[in-house]
């Protein structure tokens, strides 16, 4: 059905972030166990105990930085947005790194450079609540049955096709295994390889060979295209020469 | 729908019915019909008021649930259908030789359940939510028939929108969309 891997038997309860926890062995780490660099992120203020509204950004960049160099085999789609998040970090790291505007002050709170980012987390922890609860419905879905479709024309159309539809896909099955019984016959005909070997056996045996009763010793029009491949191959890569000795004469193959 | 049309076809004689018999052809219809069916259709069907339909199938349900029945009426996506009961699953498994089938993936997860909020909603928007690219996981739920494409946003370059199928409503056993939990409930979970 499906070809994508990633795709594949997920399980909410078993392959959550929290089993990357259980084995902290770095290595270990792949992209499948987040859904996302948010979903990283999340992760990664959860195992720091981290306040999310306080987050201690220098730390968490430098995890977040580790762990990235850790997932070597990224999608390449995947690791940009990845990298995308890396750099949002770094520049709210650095922009919290400058020391505040003295003029700026008093009237309005200068804004927390971390607030979007705080913004974007609390959306998108609500989604990933919502597809735990997705998860949870499809479960308890999996475990109630309804009846399945009656067998009716309707319901099965591939029985729909009258006696005529059979006789004719009948034939044409019929036409396409004659067909490929041709094909085998023509297998069985001599490659271009082997007319090139008889050839320069012919040529080695006999130095001079007239073309004419040559290709008139093929059984088939194949087998005399075939054979005029040959001669025009072994003209090029062998030292053979093709000679007229008089207009509308027989054309000779010799050695040189 | 196409179903319905056919089931319209057959002539239904008009005649008083007895509320048992009414209940015993509802449970008649829902029965042959591969589909959820809804109330309004059983009532055009049967020549009954909604009322009295809607009347029907409550007593059908707790007939079911008097007698402790394998069997349960219950509403989905809009419609009414008889399904086993949860419980029954092992044994209805075992008969059917089925497994569990595959389940989503945690991003194809995430992203249907930014779809079934958002709706209609386009791929950026998918993006901004998510932080990361969805085109996989949008293929899948496509293939799945989960959602569905809900025509073009009327903005720079037209993104094609997405929104869920009445298909997603079966999987996810739900009557209608308003059935799901409101996303601001969410807020207390998280964290």
């Amino acid at each position: 059905m499906e070809t994508q891997p990633d795709q594949f038997n997920f399980d909410f309860y078993r392959e959550t972030a929290e089993i990357v926890a259980e084995s902290r062995d770095e290595l270990k780490v792949k992209l499948g166990d987040f859904a996302g660099p948010l979903d990283l992120l999340l992760f990664l203020i959860r195992q720091e105990q981290a306040n999310i509204f306080d987050i201690p950004i220098a730390r968490i960049t430098n995890e977040y930085l580790r762990y990235i160099r850790l997932m070597k085999t990224l999608d390449i789609a995947v690791a940009a947005d990845f990298l995308v998040m890396a750099a949002t970090l770094i520049e709210v790291k650095s922009k919290m790194l400058l020391p505040r505007d003295p003029l700026a002050d008093d009237g309005e709170e200068t804004e927390d450079p971390r607030q979007e980012l705080v913004d974007r987390l609390l959306e998108y922890e609500k989604y990933k609540a919502a597809s735990q609860m997705l998860y949870e419905r499809t479960t308890v879905e999996q475990a109630i049955f309804a009846r399945g479709k009656i067998e009716s024309d309707d319901a099965n159309e591939e029985i729909d096709a009258t006696l005529f539809d059979l006789l004719t896909v009948f034939q044409k099955t019929l036409a396409r295994h004659k067909d490929e019984i041709r094909m085998e016959i023509h297998r069985e005909e001599i490659s271009l390889a082997e007319m090139i070997r008889n050839l320069k056996k012919r040529l080695n045996d006999q130095v001079e060979l007239i073309l004419s009763s040559f290709f008139e010793e093929m059984h088939s029009k194949r087998e005399l295209v075939t054979a005029f491949i040959a001669v025009l191959e072994i003209v090029r890569t062998e030292s053979v020469r093709l000679l007229q000795k008089a207009t509308f004469g027989e054309i000779v193959l010799k050695k040189v | 729908m196409e179903a319905a049309e056919e089931i319209q076809e057959i002539e239904v004689e008009k005649r008083g019915r007895s509320t048992s018999e009414l209940v015993a052809a509802v449970e008649a219809l829902i029965y042959v019909s591969d589909e959820p069916l809804t109330a309004r259709l059983l009532a055009d069907v049967l020549d009954e008021n909604k009322e009295s339909i809607e009347a029907a199938i409550e007593t059908l349900k707790q007939e079911y649930e008097a007698r402790e029945s394998g069997l349960q009426i219950r509403e989905i996506a809009g419609g009414w259908q008889i399904a086993t009961r949860t419980e029954l699953h092992e044994d209805v498994r075992k008969f059917l030789k089925t497994r569990p089938s595959a389940k989503l993936s945690l991003a194809s997860l995430e992203t249907l359940a930014v779809i079934a909020y958002k709706q209609p909603v386009t791929v950026p928007e998918i993006l901004e939510i998510r932080g990361v690219q969805s085109a996989s996981a949008i293929k899948t739920l496509l293939d799945k028939r989960l959602i569905v494409a809900k025509g073009r946003k009327e903005t720079v370059g037209r993104p094609m929108q997405y929104g869920t199928s009445k298909e997603f409503l079966i999987q996810f056993g739900l009557k209608d969309l308003s059935e799901l939990p409101s996303i601001e409930d969410f807020e207390d979970l998280a964290g």
